[in-house]
């Protein structure tokens, strides 16, 4: 049987891909934010998994208007890194993982929650960034990755509990994979951050560690938080904090064991928050 | 019913929704063109005439020529289209995003290295936080216009 050993939450600032990418990650701006990534790069290596499902939003990049799915799961056998406006960026090809994404997909579906099926795109920054952070810059990622795309830029948007209630239900898809597959799930992009408007910058540390709290401790208290919260107070681009909910409601009932916890201000105009939970046997 | 948009009295925050979004469609498919290396050359060697060929109302063309990204939200942008744009001028998401305060590019960076703008007073409009209207332009590139 697949299971799911650990949830891995990271933000996915594009700026951050930009900097491992041109080499910066020394300079005095990236250096505290890329060290505390550090236990996470090591604790990687000694936990790397077979599969990661990965949650995150796409940034107009496979999506556009035309089409705006609220939950799209990749089916795929490969996905390539996007061109989203500086030319793709140098990392590897993401090798996917067809056969699970379809059973999970199937499982999902039937227990009454409509995913979008995706068959051919091109993944963003919200993805591969995530994946840089945990495995650095290797020729190759080590394990294969189920992309799953939330919309978070056109509302309606879907509320923290809806997606605490699909991780659920991920969850379940995931045990009743008759692979003994060792998966980890990944909530990513998120903490307080606003990119448009005079509002910009906007930077509430005291709700994003109270988020961080919660989310170990009282996911289902947290789940009920409404959308405008997230946005007054974490700024409008701070709702993708709702996609974490995903990755904390598909782990085990039991409280999780944290290895890492991880804060810092700023990444270009966001806060940088990470976690790594462990599922206790 | 009215739908409830509960999100109306954020200060500088426009929320991208349906409504916005069919104002933007033309804007905001014309910034996913520029997702193509080929159409970013087209797009750089003469704007107006890349513009031209898309549906998009004059105020629209003239917002992106000006490369005033606040008035091109007011016109049914979204940032995360809009970025493409500031990506075919070679600009960082922090110089974009920077570039709606009107503060310098130094004045938004020192500010988030400070730890970014505060929440307080600026959760609701009437409030007197940095993000209020009436308290706009904030930095210096807004004082000399």
């Amino acid at each position: 049987m697949a299971h799911i050993t650990a949830s891995v939450y990271t933000s996915h600032v594009p700026a951050i891909g930009a900097a491992l990418d041109q080499g910066k990650t020394g300079e005095p701006y990236w250096q505290p934010v890329f060290k505390g990534y550090d236990f996470s790069k090591q604790w990687m290596k000694d936990h790397t998994p077979d599969v990661i499902f990965l949650v995150y939003n796409d940034h107009a990049t496979a999506f556009s208007l035309e089409m705006i799915p609220t939950f799209a799961i990749g089916c795929a056998d490969r996905y390539q890194p996007a061109d989203e406006g500086y030319g793709a960026r140098p990392v590897p090809m993401v090798e996917g993982d067809a056969e699970f994404a379809s059973h999970i997909a199937h499982s999902v579906i039937q227990d009454d929650f409509d995913l979008t099926i995706v068959n051919k795109m091109d993944v963003d920054h919200g993805l591969t960034v995530p994946l840089s952070l945990m495995f650095g810059q290797p020729d190759k990622w080590p394990c294969k990755v189920i992309p799953f795309a939330v919309n978070v830029v056109q509302y309606p948007v879907p509320s923290g509990q809806r997606c605490y209630n699909l991780g659920k239900a991920i969850g379940r898809a995931i045990a009743s994979y008759d692979k003994p597959l060792n998966v980890q799930i990944w909530g990513t992009g998120g903490m307080s951050h606003q990119l448009q408007g005079p509002r910009a910058g906007l930077i509430n540390k005291e709700f994003d560690n109270n988020f961080l709290d919660r989310l170990i401790a009282d996911p289902e208290g947290l789940a009920k938080v409404p959308h405008i919260d997230y946005v007054r107070e974490a700024g409008s681009e701070g709702i993708e904090l709702v996609m974490w909910l995903i990755a904390r409601g598909a782990m085990s009932a039991k409280p999780p064991k944290v290895a890492h916890r991880f804060y810092h201000v700023p990444a270009s105009n966001t806060a940088v928050g990470h976690l790594i939970l462990e599922n206790q046997a | 019913m009215p739908l409830a948009k509960p999100y109306l009295d954020i200060p500088g925050t426009t929320i991208f929704d349906a409504e916005q979004s069919r104002k933007g469609f033309h804007l905001n498919q014309f910034c996913m063109s520029l997702m193509k290396a080929a159409n970013r050359e087209r797009f750089k060697a003469n704007e107006r005439a890349y513009l031209d060929e898309w549906p998009m109302s004059e105020e629209q063309k003239q917002a992106v020529l000006a490369r005033d990204l606040n008035r091109c939200i007011a016109l049914g942008g979204n940032i995360y289209f809009l970025a493409k744009i500031g990506a075919t001028d070679g600009k960082s998401f922090q110089q974009m995003a920077g570039s709606m305060t009107g503060m310098t590019e130094d004045e938004y960076r020192n500010m988030m290295i400070a730890g970014g703008r505060s929440a307080e007073g600026n959760r609701k409009l009437g409030e007197d936080g940095d993000a209020q209207p009436h308290r706009q332009p904030q930095g210096a590139v807004g004082k000399t216009k």
